[in-house]
């Protein structure tokens, strides 16, 4: 989805706020719901649908909350959605009910590395706006780059959050020149990762 | 079920008002944390000390100084250059570190003619398993922006000033691959040990907005 979240590029956000020395965090309910995520993630819910469920904040409630608020706020979604937790718990802290049962452990269907481009291949980012969650930076969407490894197979966030089907691709570091995507002719390439079906051949 | 766990919350926080005397409004990020975690744990999802365990995991042992290792291991022993570069995931398994989540980890190396640099835009992707959780900086809006699209400008705000001729390589961690920079080894350090190479890597350095100290400016 063309989200707050997909920041690169952006114009507006000030100079980078540098902190010395800072502690790994600046408050004790910051670690909590670090370990909260760590113990939920993998067994209710997977690292896409913990990404979406952040992009799916309000923009503005994106924005003005922080890293752990947000890491919260998705954390409650996805404990409601999951069924573990009532909206009505959430507000009272009180346990009413017992959670629901875990969902099946994916399987382990892995398959081995068919990749479709190879190391220097020419590729284009597929001009693609879906509504839901993706990893393609709009950023690249459109633009010409250089294959310089080849990496997984992963599975693709895209469908892996629908919870249907499970599409494993090749996850291809692809080159990009500063020219290519920012019309500027400084010595500077970004490399970023692109699943398989993010990418055509440049012919 | 709150009295099993003895720990204070709220005593390093840097809000204004006062906590555990009345209810705190739903609104209140920390009193809706504590009541997500109350919950869990009523249901018997989790328990107060594996969050303890975590939490204090993160404060202490996971962090910058494991990447720290594996970097003067690599700057003193080519062939263990050779094997980080190729996959890190084994190689900084072999040191005993970095536990099962550095298997996606990609080590780049800086050379005289290229900087690294890793940001992730799309969230605030990391290699925790080498380097501990990000700075805020590197969560940061201004970060995530920037780095791609004014990659120097980003870096000079660190301090770092590269000239035109280094060109600057961003890597934007947008897939389930992690990136750590493997800075060039400071001059004068011929003969150094590991552990006094390890001291000069601080966790800028490996994610690509710093360089290592120079020995001169190390002892002073």
């Amino acid at each position: 989805m063309n989200g707050v979240h997909d920041m690169g590029g952006m114009h507006g956000f000030g100079p980078v706020p540098i902190e010395a020395d800072e502690p790994a965090f600046h408050a004790s309910w910051e670690g909590r719901v670090l370990a909260m995520q760590l113990r939920t993630r993998g067994k209710w819910y997977h690292l896409d649908e913990f990404r979406n469920a952040i992009e799916r904040i309000p923009a503005a409630r994106y924005l003005d909350a922080g890293y752990y608020e947000r890491w919260l706020i998705a954390i409650e979604t996805l404990m409601v959605e999951k069924g573990v937790v009532s909206p009505g718990e959430l507000a009272t802290g009180l346990a009413m009910t017992p959670a629901a049962t875990p969902p099946q452990r994916p399987p382990h269907d892995r398959p081995p590395l068919r990749p479709r481009f190879d190391p220097g291949g020419r590729v284009v980012a597929r001009n693609l706006h879906p509504e839901s969650h993706t990893r393609m930076p709009r950023y690249v969407r459109g633009r010409r780059g250089v294959v310089r490894s080849v990496n997984g197979p992963y599975l693709l966030p895209d469908t892996n959050v629908q919870g249907g089907s499970r599409d494993w691709e090749p996850v291809y570091a692809v080159e990009f020149s500063a020219l290519e995507l920012w019309g500027q002719n400084a010595n500077n390439v970004i490399c970023v990762d692109l699943w398989e079906s993010y990418l055509e051949a440049d012919v | 079920m709150s009295d099993q766990h003895t720990h204070d919350h709220g005593h390093d926080h840097d809000h204004d008002h006062d906590h555990g005397h009345h209810p705190e409004p739903p609104s209140d990020v920390e009193a809706r944390a504590l009541a997500l975690e109350s919950l869990l744990r009523e249901k018997g999802l989790i328990s107060g000390e594996e969050i303890d365990r975590i939490v204090s995991a993160y404060e202490h042992d996971i962090g910058p100084m494991i990447g720290a290792r594996v970097v003067a291991r690599a700057w003193t022993d080519p062939e263990y250059r050779r094997r980080l570069l190729a996959e890190a995931g084994p190689a900084v398994a072999e040191l005993g570190l970095g536990g099962p989540s550095a298997t996606n980890l990609t080590v780049i190396a800086n050379t005289p003619e290229v900087h690294n640099l890793v940001v992730c835009t799309l969230c605030s992707c990391y290699p925790w398993a080498v380097l501990g959780l990000p700075p805020s900086w590197y969560k940061s809006p201004a970060y995530r922006s920037r780095a791609v699209r004014e990659p120097r400008a980003v870096l000079h705000e660190f301090g770092l000033e590269l000239p035109d001729s280094v060109r600057v390589n961003v890597w934007d961690s947008s897939s389930d691959l992690r990136y750590m920079v493997l800075p060039e080894r400071p001059v004068g350090t011929e003969g150094w040990s590991e552990d006094e190479l390890a001291a000069l890597v601080t966790r800028d350095c490996m994610i690509g907005v710093a360089r290592p100290q120079t020995p001169a400016a190390a002892r002073s």
